[in-house]
């Protein structure tokens, strides 16, 4: 296998592909008649999955050093170059992208019915952005593709949405653009400290890493960064676009938006927040208020999801206390903590994913969401019933599946540090059972007495193969989770190590002097032996 | 002559077969039921014969430690390493021996109490699962792998009491086991978290060897550790305060009740706390409150018993009583006797509900064939029913003479052995408490044989309270069924017989059965380490009771006490006139208390259940919509569109206004920017 | 004389402004802003004299763009007058808030 990849010569253009590939797909899709639309956006993602796959043999999870990286300029003076590269934390959060969104593209197949090719382009253009941004390497690149992919998902709920879409969307877009334009600002700060230092623009995340900051600037910095992600994750209380959004999003804008495009949050965390801003990433207070939004995210939603009467905005909200679990083993600062945070994400987009595309299949039998309307379909529909509650128990965490994985080692690795958070956390395994198995209840158990419901179809042949793989993910996970933990391990190490040195003692401004073109090469690039 | 493990792994993954064919089945082809039938009880029966196996293999090794059987790395995290072995002890050895065991028989019972049922390829497929988690639960060699178990007893429990889900009552009950347990699992996890901080490690082994060392005898850690595993006891094992769930799952099949819900899942706590026994016997206070707790729930149950009239409540509330019982023995550091108790229970409590399973069978085809709206589990509608049911009336009044206390019979000396325990412990500091245990345990005894006495003349005896019609349509249930009963029932007599206390041993007539604490010895390897750091701390123990008198005497006079509760509730019981139930008037007085259990899930109801869900509601509305998403949210929204409205009243599309404003931009800039720049 | 042509070059302007604050008929304010204009131009030609020869070609260019601007001007004002039929800018708020 390997020795076939480094012939042709994988690990050389592969994220270029995977980040292109949809765009170009995008057009073709623009261009084809709308009839074959949808059957060419699925074949566009399945061959962006096919392609994705061989990411993880070729991966080397012995080095912490950035993977399939290549650099390219592009505005020189500016120091913005285009910079990809893969490392443990992002190469899952790709797979996952890839993974979900064929499944997405077929689940939408009868849930889209107007302006078919628009919304698929719209689809790719999405993957396109999400993909960018996890293996940028370049800020500049990186705030590129996290902007591009507003725009897709701005018009996914937009257009496509139910009743209040256009509400929703340009709430979404307004509290994320908020966010990330502050971001941008304390990119920019970055860019010129770094100039101010060295004489040089430059936007590469290595290069970054390098500014020596002093704590007020982490603090302000930190706060800037900090907000535009704690407002993708969603951390409480920046959550509440979330469910706006996923209750007028279209199915598949839903499964996107959960199982993939919060993981920007939680990856911007790891990737930007901790290591570039050691010292306010473990300053007591800062990290005890992120905390307690952590725990508030798994406690408070969960019990505001109790009470929810619409089944797609209880998820939505649980969606916030499952982050809770994520934003708690990231700030834990320890590996569990972390590897149960990435396991947490990857669990969640598998769970959650599959629980609204479950629900988009109930909306598209009975077009309604309100959990009264339903009551005893396990016994019209059991194979849809058996599928649901494999996938609520997953997402409350049931051991033997993924999230349980995730949320122990999540909880473990808290409780390391921070045990009081820890224990107070743990509480949530009680609410996941407060709001889910009421509303499994109430959908398919009770009686079977509404007329309406009596002769609801079971999944069909094509539901069935779009959820087969998110079960089985979930299962597989929790079952047998050590190759994702192995292939994260190194790179969270790393992360940890980074933090720890520099938070002790920021380092000296080496090698800073040297000119552009060598520092460019400095990004490490390994390849397959 | 080292111990070789034989197929340890294929003991737990037959039932997982079990259910991955029974569940497809289930999904396909429900009419089938030739596969479940077969492939149901069948993997549960080459479990067992796999563990008589290794059982036999082991009674003649001997082994002195316990055999890890590795599979493979479930959970590697730096320094955390999660192995999904098993680990084969004599303790687990044991339990995997019961839950195949009476595990099979009742598959066996299944198939004749389910066959008219259209879910038949469904349940096997649940109690197959079932089987593997709880196999899971014994054998796990880590806390995490044990708790992977825990938790799915737990799911299977909540599918099988929910088994009729059109139901609500049914749905309900198992949401309600469900979401109590989870409580208790809320406890386990966090001793989990404290174990790993403390020992760094969760596998049993490493962590009972770390624990001398790494706890202080008595310390705080290691009792909020037991104490918060005894949390998740209480869930799994219905112990006040979380017993509650208990008796509303009776809903599910019966079958399940005596499986899940009386034989196998509801003693994991007992086995846990006897499992990391080590832990326990570190903190003396946990132990105390183990026993304590144990004591009370044996009691205070045993009292609901009294006053319930549907024959499963009875049950369930004896079963809680019961695991009480247990406790006791657990808690106070007696784990062979604690686990002694688990198994004869496991016998004459899944043969009561197997009988009870019959009678109601029985009732229920009876009052189907004139489609009578009577309650076929209400005893008040039973009545003379030995008549029709000659072998469960034999059978049943076995496991009643069982869990009564009655010599020879199973529960007679393992009942007696808890007692006998908790007496011999009341020196030195806790003198008290064991004493005011063994008081209690001692009155529970005594209303145990009453409730039971009553719940079998008011079901078999006297005249029968159906009407003709009905009555001739009763009749004993077919071989499947009263098969299962008749082994148990043997079960219930032998099974006290491998641990007889050797004081009893030694006495006339009553020591005339063989093997003296044969059990007792067995599970020494396993319960050693415990007993050692017991020994060292506290004091030995009492030759005699608080009130005087050794073991002999006592085990005489709780004989003593039991049969003549029997014959004095069995004149008293039959003198009392029943009427159906739907002619009765609805008890008053205490009886009422006792009827509606002490008001305690009306209590949870109105201090938590409602509480929480009023705060959920407030929250919402008040917090997230009025507070986040209104004001800040929301109002930032609004805030900027004011300042926009404001902004555009300028824009009144007046060429004059707009050319006054440059004007007066004009006149602004001459008077004050023009002077300052130039 | 410098400063009496800067002085008419004022007031010309000070009534241009006048009448396009306050006057309404859209030709009116047409013929003020050509006013203003002039005003400039008056101003330009005046200091020209003292300065050089820079401001008559200023003068030139102001006048080429006020010919465009009467041009494209009215030809809105005609093809606003005929969709509502008045050349009173009390009417013509479209670009209201």
């Amino acid at each position: 296998m390997n020795v076939f990849l480094e012939h042709i010569h994988f690990a050389g253009w592969a994220l270029h592909f995977l980040i292109w590939f949809p765009l170009v797909g995008m057009f073709g899709v623009l261009l084809a008649p709308e009839a074959v639309s949808k059957r060419l956006a699925l074949v566009v993602t399945l061959v962006e999955f096919i392609v994705s796959i061989p990411l993880w043999p070729a991966f080397n999870p012995a080095t912490a050093a950035f993977q399939f990286a290549t650099t390219m300029p592009w505005i020189r003076p500016w120091g913005i170059y285009y910079r990809v590269g893969l490392d443990g934390i992002s190469l899952f959060l790709v797979l996952l992208t890839t993974f979900i969104m064929p499944l997405t593209v077929l689940g939408s197949f009868r849930y889209i019915t107007k302006r078919e090719r628009t919304f698929y382009a719209m689809m790719l253009l999405l993957e396109t952005g999400i993909v960018g941004v996890f293996v940028a390497l370049d800020l500049f690149l990186f705030f590129m593709f996290w902007e591009v992919m507003l725009v897709p998902m701005y018009f996914i709920i937009g257009i496509w949405g139910g009743e209040r879409r256009v509400y929703a969307a340009i709430k979404f877009f307004l509290y994320t653009t908020f966010g990330s334009l502050l971001m941008l600002v304390a990119i920019l700060y970055m860019v010129f400290k770094f100039h101010a230092l060295t004489g040089e623009y430059s936007f590469a995340y290595l290069d970054l890493l390098q500014v020596p900051l002093t704590y007020r600037e982490q603090i302000w910095l930190f706060l800037a960064f900090g907000l535009a992600f704690a407002i993708k994750v969603p951390l409480f209380p920046f959550h509440t676009w979330l469910p706006d959004a996923h209750v007028e999003a279209p199915t598949p804008g839903s499964v996107i938006l959960a199982a993939v495009l919060l993981k920007m949050g939680g990856y911007g965390f790891l990737r930007f927040l901790l290591p570039f801003f050691p010292q306010a990433s473990t300053a007591p207070l800062l990290v005890g208020i992120v905390l307690a939004f952590g725990l508030a995210g798994i406690i408070y939603t969960a019990w505001v999801a109790a009470v929810q009467p619409d089944a797609k905005k209880l998820i939505a909200y649980t969606s916030v206390a499952h982050m809770g679990f994520v934003v708690l083993g990231i700030f834990a600062l320890t590996v569990q903590g972390l590897q149960g945070a990435m396991i947490v994400m990857l669990s969640h987009g598998a769970s959650t994913g599959a629980m609204f595309l479950l629900l988009g299949m109930l909306y598209e039998r009975r077009h309604t969401r309100e959990i009264a309307a339903f009551g005893g379909l396990a016994a019209v529909m059991p194979l849809f019933a058996t599928v649901f509650v494999i996938t609520a128990l997953a997402s409350i965490g049931l051991p033997g599946t993924s999230g349980f994985v995730g949320e122990f080692l999540s909880l473990i690795g808290t409780f390391l540090t921070h045990p009081w958070v820890a224990l107070i956390g743990a509480s949530g395994v009680i609410f996941a059972a407060y709001y889910m198995l009421p509303m499994v209840q109430r959908i398919w158990f009770n009686a079977l007495d509404k007329p309406e419901n009596q002769t609801l179809p079971d999944l069909s042949r094509r539901e069935i193969v779009v959820l087969a793989p998110l079960v089985a993910a979930m299962i597989w996970i929790g079952v047998y989770p050590k190759p994702f933990l192995d292939a994260t391990q190194t790179s969270i190490e790393e992360l940890l190590t980074t933090v720890e040195q520099r938070r002790i003692a920021p380092p000296p401004m080496i090698g800073l002097d040297a000119p552009p073109a060598a520092r460019a090469g400095r990004l490490v690039v390994a390849r397959q032996p | 002559m080292t111990f070789e493990p034989t197929l340890v792994w294929a003991i737990v993954l037959l039932p997982l077969l079990g259910f991955v064919v029974n569940g497809v089945v289930a999904l396909a082809a429900p009419e089938r039921k030739i596969v479940p039938t077969i492939v149901g009880p069948a993997v549960i029966a080459i479990s067992f014969a796999i563990a008589l196996v290794n059982f036999f293999g082991m009674l003649r090794t001997g082994p002195e430690t316990a055999v890890i059987v590795p599979g493979y790395t479930w959970i590697p995290s730096g320094s955390l390493q999660v192995e999904a072995s098993l680990q084969l002890d004599q303790l687990s050895m044991l339990m995997t021996l019961i839950i195949t065991g009476v595990g099979f028989l009742i598959h066996l019972y299944s198939v004749g109490y389910m066959h008219a049922d259209k879910g038949y390829a469904r349940y096997f497929a649940y109690i197959n699962l079932f089987v593997f988690f709880m196999l899971l639960l014994v054998l796990g060699s880590s806390f995490p792998l044990m708790f992977v178990g825990w938790e799915g007893v737990g799911l299977c429990s909540y599918l099988l009491i929910g088994f009729w889900y059109t139901g609500k009552v049914n749905a309900d009950a198992g949401k309600k086991a469900f979401i109590v347990n989870r409580i208790g699992d809320f406890g386990f996890i966090v001793a989990m978290l404290m174990i790993f901080a403390n020992t760094g490690s969760l596998s049993f082994q490493s962590v009972f060897a770390a624990a001398p060392s790494a706890f202080t005898y008595g310390g705080a850690v290691v009792t909020a550790i037991t104490l918060f595993l005894f949390l998740g006891a209480t869930g799994k094992s219905a112990q006040i305060p979380l017993y509650v769930w208990l008796p509303d799952a009776m809903a599910g099949p019966t079958p399940v009740s005596a499986l899940i819900h009386a034989a196998t899942m509801v003693t994991a706590g007992v086995y846990m706390v006897a499992r990391t026994g080590v832990l326990f016997a570190l903190a003396p206070v946990s132990m105390i409150v183990v026993a304590g707790i144990g004591a009370l729930t044996a009691l205070f149950a045993a009292t609901i018993g009294l006053a319930q009239y549907d024959i499963k409540k009875v049950l369930a509330y004896s079963t809680v009583s019961q695991l009480g019982y247990m406790f006791v023995g657990v808690g106070v550091g007696a784990y062979s006797a604690g686990i002694f108790h688990l198994m004869t229970h496991a016998f004459f409590k899944a043969l009561l509900f197997l009988g009870s399973g019959a009678v109601i069978h029985a009732m229920h085809e009876a009052l189907h064939h004139t489609h009578r709206d009577w309650d076929a589990q209400d005893m008040r509608n039973m009545g003379g029913l030995r008549r029709y049911l000659p072998i469960t009336f034999v059978t049943m009044w076995v496991g009643t003479l069982a869990i009564a206390g009655v010599w020879p019979f199973a529960g007679f000396f393992s009942k007696d052995e808890i007692i006998w325990q908790v007496a011999a412990r009341a020196v030195g500091p806790f003198r008290g408490w064991f004493t005011l245990y063994w008081v209690m345990a001692l009155v529970a005894a005594l209303l145990t044989a009453f409730y039971m006495t009553r719940l079998m003349i008011m079901t078999f005896h006297g005249k029968s309270r159906l009407p003709d019609e009905e009555r001739h349509h009763l009749h004993e249930v077919p071989w499947v069924m009263y098969v299962p009963l008749v082994l148990l029932a043997v079960l219930s007599v032998l099974g006290g017989w491998i641990n007889v206390p050797a004081a009893i041993g030694r006495m006339p007539v009553l020591g005339w059965v063989p093997h003296a604490e044969w059990l007792h010895h067995w599970l020494e390897p396993v319960t050693a380490a415990a007993e050692r750091i017991q020994a060292a701390n506290l004091p030995a123990l009492s030759e005699t009771a608080p009130f005087g008198g050794g073991e002999a005497l006592w085990a005489l006079v709780s004989f003593a006490i039991a049969v003549a509760t029997i014959v004095i509730a069995s004149a008293v019981i039959s003198r009392v006139e029943y009427r159906p139930a739907l002619e009765s008037a609805a008890p008053a007085g205490f009886r009422r208390v006792l009827f509606r259990k002490w008001y305690v899930d009306e209590i949870y109801d109105a201090l938590v259940v409602r509480p929480v869900i009023r705060a959920s509601r407030w929250l919402w509305r008040w917090i997230d919509q009025g507070l986040i998403d209104g004001v800040l949210v929301n109002g930032a929204a609004r805030l900027s569109r004011m300042v926009g409205w404001f902004g555009s009243r300028l824009q009144t599309g007046q060429i004059n206004t707009y050319a006054f404003a440059v004007v007066l931009g004009v006149i602004f800039l001459f008077l004050f920017v023009f002077p300052r720049l130039f | 004389m410098l400063t009496l042509s800067l002085v008419l070059a004022a007031i010309l302007f000070a009534i241009g402004v006048l009448g396009v604050v306050i006057r309404r008929n859209a030709i009116i304010l047409f013929m003020c802003v050509e006013l203003m204009l002039n005003a400039a131009n008056l101003a330009f030609i005046a200091l020209s004299r003292a300065v050089g020869i820079e401001g008559q070609v200023f003068v030139f260019f102001v006048i080429s763009v006020a010919a465009a601007e009467a041009a494209v001007g009215l030809a809105i004002i005609i093809s606003i007058f005929r969709h509502i039929e008045t050349v009173d800018i009390k009417n013509f708020n479209l670009l209201r808030w």
